[in-house]
């Protein structure tokens, strides 16, 4: 126990030394929040919109007013005739042009259905497949001109009513910060003792590999807990993320993710023999499938089989579980069991399997 | 001078090839990305767990569960007497959405009174549930007037089309930003831990001892990780045609001259991260916060750039992916030429430039 003591608090010692790492621990959290929460939103809005009116009529008016009065669209420029629209999509400055025909307003007049014409820039695929449907919606909205739907939707929206994506986007940063400090810098951490020849130094010490391991994690474990104490104030009373469930459930499953991660950090430690490997097996083998698969972003039901397999081994996708679970739906352990033990059996297992590379590599 | 530079470069080769873990990463793990890229994302959803409380038990209200079933978006996971039992279900996440239709329905149906239908969703993933909402909107909003037993011709049509991307392809839409992502990880990170190993090991002192220039000395270690970056990102760019079937429709040479001038802005700075930084865990982090994390979410890479408050758009201007993924979105989907995409051509000339002279005026202090 006191040699454990003594290599934490060397590493703390070689930490604090270092007076960059320092200010760089506690602006990161910061950054990466406001990125997430103001930058990561999935909403679209003020998709920019062309538009062709050759019909020039009181209807084709208000039917242009009836796209820029909602908050999806904002009209960038108006043209005189439809080739014109090329170049506002070719560059950009345009995602969806609305082309309305000559007599748009005659025959709708005489109760002949009419059509107008989107047209929408699918090189930006979100902005595109949103920005048609919000247009859609638009439309039909015009043509009942006021009278109701025979059937109407009402939609009533749990844990999220008005759908805000910061809500679910915000928390993630704690997941965020966790791989950075416990998966990312701390197998940088094992590494630089190997690069820089220190690793045999420590290992002809009285330590055992094991204490070695734990001393050289912990303190990165310790720097993400207090980062994350740093970040909850700010999730809370400044993205006012309600927080339906309880903090002691939050920690409590917290703790096996960070178990998944600091191994995940000690397996990459064993498969790099400099920290510029480690970071690129972690940033590229770890970090970002972990997130594309996590469900964070892309939603997981829609994807192929084979992938959907895969994500069972990602611990992220039930962290992403649990973080939704404790902060919107207010659920506890008692829902949220199977995601806790799922994250128990992969730390273990990955703890396991780096342990035992770690001792080949050292004998 | 170049003799001087290319003995810098071949020592980093070297020393680059040695340590085939990193050339493996930069080299392999594009593929691997652009993979679960163009297989496994997209922003549809289909298979929507819906649970169903019929109170009116009618043929209406048969006739419309079947349109939501029929819509291939949604897939029945029970059938409730009443709502009590819908909060467990939501809360474990068996049901994501559930329909609700209430005792009066056919009734109102039949006497022509408007009716409505409850639609309760799982809201803790806003990005699926918005996605939900609308198509449920469009099996109601298409199975409302039949069942009303109304002939109702919609008055206005729109009429669709989609350019560039028809099928709305979401791994043709992302390959530019991928490109974007792994040049930026090559050439800022790895060239800033590249120096700052020099710096840690103490051999920085042995390579000033030379009687290399410093700006020399810059353009070595810079040179192969141009190399390299390079070599994934073509790499990237032909499997993505190969396996998606992405076009390029532009000019080859236009894309190299592009990429050139992003990684030129990229390596710069890479160096200039490298001068600030004594370790390469630091340098690390300020790699990720300045150039990875914006690359991934300030750029328009998978988030609009439109819908961010205007602070943030502000600062979206001094991302250079930003520029660089519009560009290489015009150039490989649109097809058009500099006349279109020149100022974002010319933004990221500028960035270069101001970055490698900085870079060059810290290291030339530094040393």
């Amino acid at each position: 126990m006191r040699t454990l003591i003594n290599i934490l608090v060397k590493e703390l010692l070689q930490l604090a030394r270092d007076p960059k790492i320092l200010p760089i621990l506690f602006v990161a959290p910061v950054v990466q929040l406001t990125i997430l929460g103001y930058a990561a939103t999935t909403d679209v809005r003020w998709v920019e919109l062309a538009v062709c009116d050759l019909d020039r009529s009181v209807a084709s008016r208000a039917l242009v007013d009836a796209f820029t009065s909602s908050t999806y669209f904002r009209e960038v420029v108006a043209v005189g005739e439809q080739r014109e629209l090329d170049p506002w999509l070719d560059s950009g400055r345009a995602r969806i042009a609305l082309t309305i025909p000559a007599g748009f307003a005659a025959d709708g007049a005489a109760g002949r259905s009419v059509a107008v014409q989107l047209l929408a820039d699918g090189s930006d695929a979100m902005v595109g497949t949103l920005g048609l449907s919000y247009a859609q919606g638009v439309l039909r909205a015009a043509a009942v001109g006021g009278l109701p739907e025979p059937v109407d939707l009402l939609p009533t929206v749990l844990f999220n009513p008005d759908l805000v994506s910061r809500f679910f986007m915000v928390p993630g940063v704690l997941a965020m910060i966790i791989m950075i400090m416990t998966m990312m810098l701390s197998s940088m951490a094992l590494v630089r003792e190997s690069e820089l020849g220190t690793m045999e130094q420590l290992l002809v010490t009285p330590l055992t590999p094991g204490a070695i391991i734990v001393g050289k994690l912990v303190p990165y474990a310790l720097i993400g807990a207090v980062e994350i104490t740093t970040a909850l104030p700010i999730v809370l009373f400044w993205f006012k993320v309600p927080l339906e469930g309880s903090l002691a459930t939050l920690a409590l499953l917290t703790l096996p993710f960070m178990l998944c991660t600091l191994g995940l950090g000690l397996l990459v430690s064993t498969a790099a023999r400099t920290q510029q490997q480690a970071m690129m097996i972690s940033t590229f083998v770890f970090m970002l499938p972990q997130i594309y698969l996590s469900g964070f972003i892309f939603p997981i039901q829609n994807m192929p089989a084979a992938f959907q397999w895969v994500t069972y081994v990602i611990p992220l996708r039930y962290y992403v579980t649990v973080l939704r679970g404790v902060f919107l739906k207010g659920v506890g352990l008692e829902v949220l069991w199977p995601q806790g033990l799922a994250m128990l059996g992969l730390g273990l297992l990955i703890l396991s399997v780096a342990r035992l590379r770690f001792r080949q590599r050292l004998g | 001078m170049i003799r001087r530079v290319l003995a810098v470069t071949v020592k980093e080769l070297l020393q680059l090839r040695r340590d085939w873990r990193t050339a493996l990463a930069l080299l392999g793990m594009p593929v691997l990305l652009l993979m679960i890229y163009g297989y496994a994302l997209s922003f549809d959803v289909q298979d929507i767990r819906l649970a169903v409380v019929d109170s009116s038990r009618s043929a209406a209200s048969r006739q419309l569960l079947q349109a939501f079933l029929q819509s291939g978006y949604f897939v029945q996971v029970g059938a409730l007497d009443d709502t009590r039992p819908l909060d467990a279900l939501f809360d474990s996440g068996r049901a994501q959405a559930a329909l609700v239709i209430p005792r009066d329905f056919a009734a109102a149906l039949a006497a022509r009174r408007p009716t409505g239908v409850q639609f309760v969703l799982d809201g803790s993933d806003s990005q699926t549930a918005s996605t939900i909402l609308g198509y449920a909107r469009q099996v109601v909003a298409a199975a409302g007037p039949s069942l009303a037993g109304l002939e109702l011709e919609p008055r206005v049509a729109a009429r669709p089309l989609v350019w560039y991307n028809p099928n709305l392809e979401s791994s043709i839409f992302l390959v530019p930003g991928l490109l974007a992502f792994i040049l930026m990880v090559s050439s800022v990170i790895a060239t800033a831990l590249a120096v700052v190993r020099e710096k840690e090991r103490g051999t920085m002192e042995s390579l000033r001892a030379t009687p290399l220039l410093a700006i020399e000395l810059l353009f070595g270690k810079t040179l192969p990780y141009l190399l390299v970056a390079t070599v994934a990102a073509a790499t990237s760019l032909a499997l993505a045609w190969a396996l998606f079937d992405v076009p390029v429709r532009g000019e080859i040479g236009w894309l190299a001259a592009v990429t050139v001038l992003f990684l030129a802005g990229g390596l710069g700075w890479g160096v200039f991260i490298s001068t600030l930084a004594d370790t390469q865990q630091v340098a690390f982090q300020l790699g990720l916060l300045s150039s990875m994390l914006p690359t991934l979410l300030l750029s328009g890479f998978i988030f609009p750039i439109s819908s961010m408050p205007p602070a943030l758009q502000a600062i979206s201007h001094i991302v250079p992916a930003r520029y660089y993924i519009a560009t290489l979105r015009e150039i490989v989907l649109k097809g058009v030429g500099p006349e279109v995409w020149w100022n974002d051509a010319l933004a990221l000339v500028a960035y270069g430039a101001v970055v490698l002279l900085l870079a060059t005026a810290r290291t030339v202090r530094s040393l």
